[in-house]
């Protein structure tokens, strides 16, 4: 009898029905798709994306040039070169990172003492060439200046869980 | 005025011809948009089965994708490999793709409406299907590669083997209708759709509409292309538009085989319930219509089955269809001939 059944469910072909009824259902379950240019999932404040370097809201940059980033860095990424500036405070000349050696670890953020060196929620930034990806001091206090206000929201948010 | 131009169509080998061309490009033109916007029907339909939403970004619902693609195609350089045999080569796309068009030159799209009306249609498109396969044979030898060979070899075993069964649902729709005039085959089946070939015949029709999987290469049967294993197979080698080429061939043919089932099985240009209004609708209508409703199944097959393992779709193709086929023709032939329904033709 059991053989019987089995002959007569292959030759019906009925799990070949069941099977295409499950996907004709599915075909009208709304779509679980992120529509992504135009709508973009939830970032958690702790995502690291995008470097910035951050400035005091009186317009002073905060790296003091400790290079704790640069020393912690896994991928070595950073390059700094620092000396006194003229009013003698100890400040960066040069603060580089090469964004195609960087991991996205975060540990550059961890090990800054002043909250200088940041990753932002920024992860649309790529470029036509490999030269665009050699961040200088320049293009990170810009990444900074344009961030700040989600930065700092961030942080915020972030700051009870450290 | 009239009656000369007229005359000059109809006698003159320059008119002829000119007519012949014009009902050409009638068939090609909205064939090859059909096949364009086959292939964003395809991607909608698997996106909604996985819960996508497909293409949506080009033009409005996406509806310029198939033109972005195809001019992608288009502006793409074509790499002949260094190895490979050039003539051959770039022949086999075209091989595929002629054969694919020319198949159409058959087919009736509304009463009288066909190019060829000639008295063994169904012979011809058997033919010329049977023919498809060596543009694919071609591709995999003159690619010189062994993934294109490997899919080459395994497309032409598998669409030899399910010519076979095809080839037997051809024979007991010939033998319901009498003729092999495509037009014929459509008017044997006037009336209600329950008189369609699909319901008398339903088991030739799904071993028609599975053997159609087989003969386009499609999922569940598309192990000569299968991207895992093989790289697309025999169109590994290929870029540009001799890949372009190939594709449209592929789903021409699969429009192509489509309409075939629609004229054997699902009335062809008739209406379904064979009174006003349904009858003031066109017949080309219906018979787009009833195309687009098989080539739906064969998106939604693609979107639901998985990939058969090489030995079952042999098994299934010699031990399966192969007899329950032959043994149709038979029980078809013996219920005809007992219940004195054999067409006035024989």
């Amino acid at each position: 009898m059991a053989s019987l059944d089995r002959t007569a469910r292959a030759f019906l072909l009925t799990e070949l029905v069941t099977g295409f009824m499950l996907t004709l259902k599915y075909m009208f379950k709304p779509k679980v798709t992120v529509n992504y240019p135009h709508e973009k999932g939830p970032l958690s404040p702790r995502f690291r994306g995008e470097h910035a370097l951050r400035r005091y809201p009186n317009g002073e940059e905060r790296c003091i040039a400790c290079k704790l980033c640069e020393a912690i860095c896994p991928a070595q990424a950073i390059t700094i070169e620092a000396e006194p500036r003229d009013d003698g405070s100890r400040r960066t000349t040069r603060y580089d990172i090469d964004m195609t050696k960087c991991i996205y670890c975060g540990f550059c953020q961890e090990a800054c003492p002043v909250d200088a060196i940041v990753e932002g929620p920024n992860f649309e930034f790529t470029t036509e060439t490999r030269e665009e990806l050699m961040y200088d001091k320049q293009k990170l206090l810009a990444n900074g200046d344009q961030w700040e206000s989600l930065i700092a929201a961030n942080l915020q948010r972030d700051a009870a869980y450290r | 005025m009239w009656a000369d131009l007229y005359h000059f169509f109809t006698t003159y080998w320059l008119g002829q011809a000119i007519v012949i061309l014009a009902e050409c490009l009638l068939v090609t033109v909205p064939l090859l948009v059909a096949v364009a916007y086959m292939t964003y029907v395809d991607r909608k339909v698997w996106a909604s089965i996985q819960l996508r939403r497909g293409p949506n970004v080009v033009g409005p619902f996406g509806l310029w994708q198939p033109f972005a693609d195809g001019l992608k195609l288009l502006l793409k350089e074509t790499i002949v490999p260094s190895s490979a045999n050039q003539v051959l080569f770039l022949i086999a796309p075209m091989i595929t793709f002629m054969t694919a068009l020319i198949a159409w030159a058959v087919i009736p799209f509304g009463d009288g409406l066909v190019i060829s009306d000639i008295n063994v249609g169904i012979l011809y498109l058997f033919a010329i299907s049977s023919l498809g396969v060596y543009g694919i044979i071609v591709a995999g030898w003159a690619s010189n590669s062994k993934y294109a060979f490997l899919g080459a070899l395994r497309s032409a075993a598998q669409m030899v083997s399910y010519e076979v069964s095809i080839g037997f649902v051809l024979i007991t729709v010939l033998l319901c209708v009498g003729s092999l005039n495509l037009t014929q085959v459509v008017i044997a089946q006037s009336g209600w759709f329950w008189n369609w070939f699909w319901l008398p015949l339903l088991p030739m029709f799904v071993i028609f509409f599975i053997s159609a999987l087989a003969e386009t290469n499609r999922t569940p049967f598309d192990l000569p292309m299968s991207e895992a294993e093989l790289v697309q197979g025999f169109q590994t080698e290929y870029s540009s538009m001799p890949f372009a080429l190939f594709f449209l061939g592929e789903y021409a043919n699969m429009i192509l085989l489509s309409a075939m089932g629609s004229v054997l099985f699902l009335g062809g240009w008739m209406s379904p319930i064979p009174y006003p209004p349904f009858t003031w609708i066109p017949g080309l209508i219906w018979f787009c219509l009833k195309i687009a409703l098989l080539l739906f199944v064969f998106s939604w097959t693609k979107g639901t089955l998985p990939r058969y393992r090489y030995d079952q779709l042999m098994r299934l193709g010699w031990k399966v269809f192969l007899p329950v086929s032959l043994g149709w023709v038979v029980i078809t032939a013996a219920v005809l001939q007992l219940g004195g329904w054999v067409p006035k033709s024989f």
